[in-house]
């Protein structure tokens, strides 16, 4: 009998420690961001997909090795260049990345030693369609420069 | 105390839980045969993401196949990366520096809390009681911030490489988990006197779904669910890896073998996992990431390797053959929480419905890491 009413009350009691808690958590600071109105800037670090980098010119540092190409574990990147005329070094002419099936991972801009790729802070990339994520890598970057 | 009244055995009927039930967190099937509120034979029925991990492991290099180890528990991804590495390394003899293996385990012990945090607001959550998964995230939240800032993601990192790491941690990296630690022992005390002592959560948990050592034996459970029906095996003691032996760390064992039991270990690790993350902050050496020379190529010889290593989730296990290729001949994944949940199927017979969804909470399953 004495064991029923002490539950009661303790657990009576339990009940009211956890609503305290609360209650003062309640008066707390906001801690959440309300996107879309408001957004946080990402981490130096940050990976989102990879994008192509400059050189002085505005031009691709890229020297159309492949080795990006090889190294991603989902075939993401296609890539093509050609010889210029009377040029030594190769000029990429394509560069394709199909995020669909991106990881990620950093494999392709670890394996080049070009420092011609690196991640982008892009993380806005809904779409309802699968061709958005068909991303033209050279393209972008002539946008950008533009 | 669960023992189903008598009925006819046509009179049961057949419940479909998921494959979308809410208190899954995954895409789980359990088909239940009940007789009134009761339980009479539950079965699992698995498979639904599964995604071929062990088939890619043999069809990708191997650190093409890096990325994929984060893939199979989002939780606490890290745990499976460093088994991964550490196998691999020990297979093709890849010497890591100190500084990065002292790295690696405060990596994985903060996302062991990170896991574990979670796990406590959606089991909370499962219960019936929504304020605590939002604190839980909160302080989750912190976990999530350092690691992003380090490794470049904050669910499925690609952090780990053979002999180190993707990038060294930064001053503001240690002065955010040297103030993350009192921080989270202050919201532990918090969590145990909003959760813990709540009379209704007690009442939902005490007694309920004992679980034999002998059932958890015969299973292979690990992880909570074994150390709360007083098996004292941890990996990291047991078989101790990496730079485990040089911390002092306790492991939470209860023997009370209920679901109260498993929910005590796991908010005690959170603990033991802080203590551990401020010994490797304190003992953090200087020195390379990388070993000096990087290996380029790797082609561990032929032979036959395994590796377990104790991740959020239990003893994770990794067996590699190598025929010496660039791709391994097999690898094997041994996932915890695929011998955690088949012992659901015989032990909630005769428990009440409601009581299973909770036992199951206290399972912690994260079902892409059992399909894989
Ligand atoms: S990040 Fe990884 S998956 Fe994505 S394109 Fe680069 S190598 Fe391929
Ligand atoms: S590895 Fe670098 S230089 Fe080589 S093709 Fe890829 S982006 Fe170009």
């Amino acid at each position: 009998m004495v064991a029923y009413f002490t539950e009661i009350f303790t657990g009576l009691m339990s009940l009211f420690i956890g609503m305290g808690i609360t209650f003062k958590e309640f008066f707390k600071p906001t801690v959440t961001v309300s996107y879309p109105y408001e957004t946080l800037t990402m981490s130096a670090r940050y990976r989102g997909h990879i994008e192509l980098v400059e050189n002085e010119e505005g031009n691709s540092q890229c020297v159309v090795c492949g080795l990006c190409e090889k190294a991603c574990p989902s075939d993401c990147i296609t890539l093509a260049g050609e010889k210029p005329e009377g040029g030594k070094k190769k000029v990429l002419t394509k560069y394709m990345l199909d995020f669909t099936k991106c990881s990620l991972c950093g494999s392709c801009v670890e394996s080049c030693s070009f420092g011609a790729i690196t991640f982008s802070k892009e993380y806005n990339l809904a779409s309802t369609k699968k061709e958005d994520f068909y991303f033209d890598l050279l393209k972008r970057l002539e946008e950008r420069n533009t | 105390m669960n023992s189903p009244i008598l009925l006819q055995p046509d009179e049961t009927f057949i419940l479909n839980v998921g494959p979308q039930h809410p208190a899954t967190h995954g895409v789980l099937r359990v088909k239940m045969e009940m007789n009134g509120e009761y339980i009479v034979n539950a079965e699992t029925v698995i498979g639904y993401i599964h995604r071929m991990h062990e088939k890619m492991g043999e069809l990708k290099t191997y650190p093409q196949f890096l990325m994929n180890l984060s893939r199979m528990d989002y939780l606490g991804a890290l745990g499976y990366s460093h088994g991964h590495v550490l196998l691999v390394e020990k297979a093709s003899g890849i010497v890591v520096p100190e500084r990065a293996e002292y790295i690696r385990a405060i990596m994985v012990e903060l996302n062991r809390i990170a896991s574990h945090l979670f796990w406590f607001g959606a089991f909370v959550m499962d219960l019936g009681g929504f304020s605590p998964l939002m604190y839980a995230l909160q302080d989750r939240e912190h976990i999530l911030d350092m690691l992003e800032a380090v490794t470049g993601s904050r669910l499925t990192y690609c952090y780990f490489r053979f002999g180190g790491l993707y990038n060294d941690v930064d001053d503001d990296f240690i002065t955010a988990a040297r103030q993350f630690i009192p921080r989270m022992r202050k919201s532990m005390k918090k969590y145990h006197k909003l959760v813990t002592g709540n009379i209704i959560f007690r009442k939902r948990l005490e007694g309920i779904a004992p679980l034999s050592k002998e059932m958890c034996r015969k299973y292979g459970a690990s992880s909570a669910v074994a150390r709360g029906s007083g098996i004292n095996f941890d990996v990291r003691k047991n078989e101790p890896y990496s730079v485990y032996p040089e911390f002092d760390f306790d492991v939470p064992v209860y023997h009370e073998c209920d679901s109260l039991a498993r929910y005590m270990v796991r908010m005690d690790e959170i603990e033991q996992s802080l203590r551990i993350v401020e010994q490797g902050l304190d003992k953090l050496p200087g020195g390379p990431i990388m070993p000096d020379k990087k290996p380029k190529l790797i082609k561990p010889p032929v032979g036959d390797y395994y590796q377990a290593v104790e991740t959020a989730r239990g003893s994770f296990g990794i067996r590699l053959v190598s025929d010496g290729g660039k791709n391994p001949y097999r690898l094997k994944l041994r996932s915890p929480t695929y011998s955690n949940m088949h012992l659901f199927d015989e032990a909630c017979r005769g428990m009440m419905i409601m009581d299973a969804l909770a036992f199951m909470g206290s399972l912690d399953l994260v079902i892409p890491e059992i399909d894989r």
